[in-house]
């Protein structure tokens, strides 16, 4: 646990800074604003304990939330999907149960537990970040249109993402 | 007690999740309102400097272009004021009053941050309180508007851009003098909508639309954009018409920070009329 600590703290400062110098900048016909940012709540271990993965979610939403001018945007959105992670794995998990060693990660448990894990997430903390970002539900379908965009798009980056840890651990 | 303890305790994880939600639900919330937490805002040192340093190394990329900007923009000041040249690099005046008083000050900064894809998109120049830029002043590109100054740091300013749905604009017709509201809808970062303009008024497709200059954050005539379509509704009064900005936002470099010297003067003057 302890020795998986500078990783997460070196994740944490490359993924901020990938969203906030490239894909805060990627603005693909007005509506794909990727946020991949979230795959650092995603990527932590299963035995984080809960009010270490909201405070977590928190501090990176606010993080990004201070480069973006958002106040309170971002961290909202991302502490309502850490809520969710707990039950969420609950709910999808394997039969004989999360092997202690083994992180959330597509190399671990495979394309459909991670595509069940990732899509859920991704669209509860979209939902929540475009609809807080818009205020007002009278442009409904162009929001849902824009949540439904990006979340593929931030899907697409992340599991490109875990290709990388992929060949990493193959290695080993 | 004890067991209000545990019961806390017991049901920890979903109360620190609401407190944290209030956290940012309140930062969310009173971001609306003037007096909001500033220390938050991009002009902030930490990220103001990240920026500064990413827009340093970036810029190379695009130094072409904007040499050719600045030279363009170079002849358009020279040709329309030879005389009112200083010899400073960030800081030459442009307009003068009849008492030979200067008016309108113009400061160069230099964009370091900016987007078009949010509803409330915001701009970070690398100009701040130390170059004189305070908070409302306005901003404009060699091509037209681009904003109004929001939050001023030591040495970063953030700018509320036209293309943001809460910030709207004095404007009116160049040839016809009507004037109305100019704000942005959110959707298509090349338009903008001017509103409250009469149906009696004679407007035609490709009609220029500049500032109007009532609000003394902008001199009068700066270019907007043009008329693109003209939309009346049944039974309203006033046309809304959507308006190509002149200023291409997405790919914007330098911007000059207006200051009014006569501000204040106007406003003071104005705020007796409310009596």
């Amino acid at each position: 646990m302890i020795n998986r600590l500078p990783g997460y703290i070196i994740s944490f400062f490359i993924l901020v800074l990938l969203q906030v110098l490239v894909f805060n900048n990627i603005q693909f016909s007005g509506y794909v604003n990727p946020y991949v940012y979230i795959l650092f709540i995603f990527m932590l271990p299963f035995e984080t304990p809960g009010y270490m993965l909201l405070i977590l979610a928190f501090i990176v939403g606010i993080t990004i939330d201070l480069f973006s001018n958002t106040p309170g945007m971002h961290s909202f959105a991302t502490v309502l999907m850490a809520f969710f992670r707990p039950s969420l794995l609950r709910a999808i998990s394997p039969r004989d149960d999360y092997q202690p060693g083994t992180t959330p990660s597509l190399h671990d448990y495979g394309f459909a537990w991670y595509l069940k894990y990732t899509v859920t997430l991704t669209l509860i903390h979209h939902t929540a970040l475009f609809f807080i970002e818009v205020y007002d539900f009278s442009y409904f379908f162009s929001t849902l249109w824009r949540i439904i965009l990006s979340s593929v798009f931030t899907l697409i980056i992340i599991f490109i993402t875990q290709l990388f840890v992929f060949k990493k651990n193959k290695r080993r | 007690m004890r067991n209000f303890l545990l019961f806390i305790y017991r049901n920890h994880f979903t109360f620190i999740f609401l407190i944290l939600e209030l956290v940012s639900f309140y930062l969310l919330v009173n971001y609306n309102s003037y007096h909001r937490a500033t220390w938050i805002s991009s002009s902030s040192k930490i990220s103001g400097n990240i920026y500064n340093s990413y827009s340093n190394a970036a810029q190379y990329l695009t130094l072409e272009q904007i040499n050719e900007e600045l030279a363009k923009e170079n002849a358009y000041l020279r040709s329309q004021l030879p005389s009112s040249f200083k010899d400073s690099k960030d800081y030459f005046s442009l307009v003068y009053d009849e008492h030979n008083k200067q008016q309108y000050t113009y400061r160069s900064a230099r964009v370091i941050n900016n987007s078009v894809n949010k509803h409330f998109n915001y701009i970070t120049i690398n100009k701040g309180s130390q170059n004189g830029i305070e908070k409302e002043m306005g901003v404009i590109s060699a091509k037209g508007v681009v904003g109004i100054v929001k939050d001023v740091s030591e040495h970063y300013s953030s700018v509320i851009s036209l293309l943001n749905t809460r910030l709207q604009i004095s404007a009116k017709l160049k040839d016809k003098g009507f004037f109305g509201a100019l704000g942005w809808n959110g959707v298509d970062y090349r338009y903008a909508w001017l509103n409250e303009i009469p149906i009696h008024a004679l407007v035609t497709v490709g009609d220029v639309v500049v500032t109007s200059g009532y609000s003394a954050i902008f001199p009068e005539g700066i270019l907007i954009g043009t008329v693109e379509e003209v939309k009346k509704e049944k039974g309203e009064s006033f046309y809304k018409i959507k308006v190509r900005l002149s200023v291409d936002f997405k790919d914007l470099s330098y911007v000059e920070v207006i200051s009014n010297n006569m501000k204040n003067e106007q406003l003071d003057l104005e705020s007796t009329n409310n009596d």
